[in-house]
């Protein structure tokens, strides 16, 4: 206890009072002032890919594959925009994220329901930390770990199922987890009445649980698809890359992060690496804006 | 059998894959670094020197560790005060308003912006501005890359500290506001120390992200199979000399590559266990 504001004149209080308050102050300004800063990093990144990416956004970017290295440096060379677009890219990245999703997807959303209806179990506690630890691996170390497994022993090459193997792995644990999450959501007195009526235990999970917890489920879902289709790191190791469309899975796909790589380590490409990668960054942003567009509507409810 | 037995046997037995997948994981790992730990040992660890030239191969894993964890940490300290901003900002001093709304929601942007997207904005507009006010003549090097490995690891270090923050009682807040504290008294005085252990998880979490991150880093951290000297000195990291050279490597050499990445698993699993602990106990 300070007793010393007893002895003190009335001023000296009041000064005191006056530091305080100060302090308050700067340290609201510094508070503020970090948090502006974080806010215009988003602002400044996406700022730059529009500034610089919107020139290549046309009818044959999306139609066309990428173009060689050779084209890009004649159109360089004479001031033209550079020809082609990422059509093996934009293929890739939709074949891959759905091969992962029918991997994952199912079993993910099954061993979320496991861990929901065990909530403390100790072996549901240990799949629960398992997934945990997944979701934590870097995703280099999953493109490792998926080259050692499908390249190496399976397809015996690059392929496109070896990517969409890590891209699994990389979404079981979300979607795991997000099932768990959703389930919670739903009034234990649904499932009371339904078990009640003498409905099978499999009954009560189709068309009880799932139904509805189902725009919790999607949002976990869209926000792993979200999130894998970014990735780059593991699809190096695991899918290489193809400069033609490709629908099989036992040869290399081409990936939009993938081509943005590309296109960063071929100085002639520097244009195209701005407009792929607003594209990426929009179709991104409109998968997380969707989730949390359907995970408001159901907070309403 | 019948079928509410068969349904309760299919979830259970569905469980196995993410056993297996994460077993399997660790004993790929651990069998396809064999070759490189009978041949250096110990020494794998704890020797700086990295040569893949044929016939004169040796591979230490030291530099990359150091690396690692120079970039690593620098990313923390600089993501550190943006993430306890924006948390206040969010949680505390504007909560539920619209700016906290704009604040969270840039915050969540930023989580969503893929790693390659990261790496190029830092190569064509970070690396260009640190080489004009003279810190680095190329740009390239733990510095760069720490930053915008900062930027990256913002969000994780920002959303677990917004619920806890959010979750410190009303009641202590305003039985220190009633005795004449200032916001500054009561958030160092009742909101820290209610959610220390909470955004200390959060940062460790964080951390463990900046480990493993891969993409920005490789574009950034000038790929030189050195011990960093400095701040500013160019370097590699165990996930960025994965990325590199993993399209040329066999033999010895993936093994190595291997083996690194078994450390970084090892190192991962162990920070996140951590910080799940943390919460676990905190909650």
């Amino acid at each position: 206890m300070d007793t010393s504001i007893f002895q003190r004149g009335k001023t000296e209080t009041k000064s005191a009072h006056l530091v305080r308050s100060w302090k308050n102050k700067i340290f609201f300004s510094v508070v503020l002032l970090f948090a502006l800063i974080t806010i215009s990093i988003v602002f400044l990144i996406i700022g730059t890919l529009v500034a610089k990416g919107y020139r290549q956004i046309n009818w044959s970017f999306f139609t066309q594959v990428a173009p060689d290295t050779f084209d890009a440096m004649m159109a360089n060379a004479s001031g033209r925009l550079i020809p082609g677009g990422i059509l093996n890219g934009i293929t890739g990245s939709i074949f891959l994220v759905a091969i992962a999703s029918i991997l994952a997807i199912p079993i993910g959303v099954i061993i979320g329901i496991f861990l929901y209806e065990n909530p403390h179990k100790r072996y549901a506690n240990l799949i629960r930390d398992i997934a945990d630890v997944l979701q934590g691996v870097p995703s280099i170390v999953i493109g490792l770990i998926v080259y050692l497994w499908v390249v190496v022993s399976v397809t015996k090459g690059y392929s496109a199922l070896a990517g969409s193997v890590a891209l699994a792995i990389m979404m079981l644990p979300l979607i795991i987890r997000s099932t768990e999450e959703s389930m919670k959501m739903v009034p234990e007195s649904l499932k009371e009445a339904a078990v009640a009526l003498g409905t099978p235990y499999y009954k009560v999970i189709l068309r009880v649980l799932i139904p509805s917890s189902f725009s919790g489920l999607i949002t976990g879902i869209l926000l792993a698809v979200s999130r894998v289709l970014g990735e780059t790191a593991p699809l190096l190791l695991t899918t290489l890359g193809n400069s033609s469309v490709n629908w099989n899975l036992s040869k290399p796909i081409s990936a939009v992060p993938l081509l943005i790589w590309q296109f960063y380590n071929d100085p002639n490409m520097v244009n195209m690496i701005w407009s792929s990668s607003l594209f990426l960054m929009a179709f991104v942003l409109i998968l997380n804006i969707l989730s949390k567009w359907i995970a408001a509507k159901k907070s309403i409810q | 059998m019948n079928s509410d037995k068969i349904t309760k046997y299919v979830l259970f037995v569905t469980s196995f894959i993410i056993l297996i997948v994460t077993g399997g994981m660790l004993y790929s790992l651990i069998q396809g670094s064999l070759p490189s730990f009978h041949t250096f040992g110990w020494k794998f660890i704890i020797s700086p020197e990295w040569n893949p030239t044929k016939g004169n191969e040796h591979y230490g894993a030291l530099a990359f560790i150091l690396g690692t964890i120079y970039t690593s940490v620098l990313a923390l300290l600089v993501a550190l005060p943006m993430a306890f901003s924006t948390s206040l900002i969010v949680a505390e001093y504007f909560r539920n308003s619209w700016f906290a709304n704009v604040v969270s929601t840039c915050v969540d942007l930023l989580a969503g912006i893929p790693s390659v997207i990261f790496g190029l904005w830092g190569f064509y507009a970070l690396r260009p501005f640190i080489v004009h006010i003279g810190l680095t003549q190329q740009g390239f090097g733990v510095f760069t890359a720490g930053i915008v490995l900062a930027m990256m690891i913002i969000p994780y270090a920002a959303s677990l500290s917004n619920s806890v923050i959010m979750m410190v009682p009303n009641e202590l807040k305003e039985a220190a506001y009633s005795l004449g504290a200032t916001r500054l008294e009561v958030i160092w005085n009742v909101i820290l120390p209610n959610a220390r252990s909470g955004i200390t998880a959060s940062y460790i979490l964080a951390f463990g992200r900046a480990l493993g991150e891969t993409m920005a880093v490789t574009m950034l951290i000038g790929n030189a199979n050195i011990v960093p000297k400095g701040l500013f000195s160019m370097g590699n990291t165990m996930a960025s000399v994965i990325a590199n050279e993993f399209g040329e490597a066999n033999g010895l050499h993936l093994s190595s590559l291997i083996a690194l990445g078994l450390i970084l698993f090892v190192i991962t699993a162990l920070i996140n266990a951590a910080g799940k602990y943390i919460i676990k106990k905190f909650a």
